[in-house]
């Protein structure tokens, strides 16, 4: 067997697996958490400036833990009281959870207590991480995993806190730092787009948008979009699996 | 909204995403394949879903009166460029951001 270069030169045989999983989960989240810092310290300036105590920031990402849905949720929680429409905006923007989640069976398999959180710590970040990176040899693969979901998580939760509160002592006004939640999705959506093999079920998510807008007003236009996005890609599922969209 | 009322969103959203995260945990085994349908649906969805999100940010910009959105037009448009340019998110997100914010002020 091929001797493997240590990254770690205090690792003995007798040093427990998790903490010798730590440092190499470390390394391995660095680019996360300088991005999750990031948003999620913008998130919570935008929570303050619409009126929210640092606890509803803090609250939000340790129990949604999804930067897209969370700054959904604040506009929820600035309009209208509508659980349902809430609830299935909230599945329907979290729903490639499951496919992460369909991606991950095998490797979470036989992790006993640890799957819970590995599945409760599941996001697009983490799940590319888990799924990409090779576990370094001499690492505990459950524990590696296990430390990538939680350092993630953990940027997240103190990015939006930390947010929270200092968006309280900035002394400027902060007009405009709205436009961030519209800016993540421009580029979120265009990274999907930009990787897609088949171009048009993005543009079918505007055209439905666009006409529900019009339609049934800001207020309600969503439950029809997404009931329109399901109805025209089944329409159109021969046509999207011929331009790419067939499942691999 | 009262408080109970901002509760229950919160509740309701944390509890959509964790059946996102455990469904399917529960419903798929790792042995059977999963429905032809399904993996189509995550194939073509998530482009939908997010330029639905991007009209949702905008609902409330009146395009008759005011500015026109054209901030919010030149925001975005700024944000996509820089976005497929140098296909890096934490810059289109700051750059389109800070550009706005100098349009508003």
């Amino acid at each position: 067997m091929k001797q493997p270069l240590s990254i770690h030169p205090a690792e003995t045989p007798s040093s427990s697996p998790a903490l010798t999983a730590l440092r190499p989960a470390f390394i391995t989240s660095i680019p996360i958490m300088a991005g999750f810092l990031f948003i999620a310290l913008a998130y919570g300036f935008y929570m303050q400036r619409i009126g929210f105590s640092f606890l509803y920031p803090m609250t939000m990402a340790m129990t949604i833990y999804g930067g897209s849905l969370e700054f959904v949720t604040a506009s929820m929680l600035l309009s209208p009281f509508a659980p349902l429409q809430c609830f299935l905006m909230a599945f329907m923007i979290q729903a490639r959870h499951l496919f992460y989640g369909i991606a991950m069976l095998d490797r979470y398999k036989g992790t006993g207590w640890k799957k819970f959180f590995l599945i409760f710590f599941m996001c697009d970040e983490t799940f590319s991480l888990i799924y990409t990176t090779p576990v370094p040899e001499g690492v505990d693969r459950k524990w590696f995993m296990l430390w990538i979901s939680f350092l993630d998580y953990l940027y997240w939760v103190v990015g939006a806190a930390l947010g929270g509160l200092f968006g309280a002592l900035i002394p400027f006004e902060l007009k405009g730092i709205e436009f961030v939640m519209t800016a993540m999705f421009v580029s979120v959506f265009l990274e999907q787009y930009l990787k897609d093999t088949q171009k048009i079920s993005g543009l079918i998510g505007f055209a439905v948008s666009i006409v529900c807008l019009v339609v049934f007003g800001p207020n309600s236009f969503i439950i029809p979009t997404m009931a329109g996005i399901l109805i025209f890609v089944t329409l159109l599922r021969k046509q999207l699996e011929r331009a790419g969209g067939a499942a691999e | 909204m009262t408080f109970l009322e901002q509760v229950l969103t919160i509740g309701v959203c944390a509890a959509a995403t964790m059946l996102t995260r455990f469904l399917p945990f529960l419903v798929f085994s790792s042995k059977k394949p999963t429905p032809p349908y399904i993996r189509f649906l995550g194939k073509v969805l998530p482009s939908a879903v997010f330029a639905m999100l991007v009209i949702y940010c905008v609902r409330n910009v009146s395009f008759l009166t005011g500015s026109h959105g054209i901030p919010e037009l030149i925001g975005i448009a700024v944000t996509a460029a820089l976005h497929v340019w140098k296909r890096n998110m934490l810059l289109s997100i700051f750059g389109g951001t800070a550009l706005y914010m100098v349009l508003v002020h």
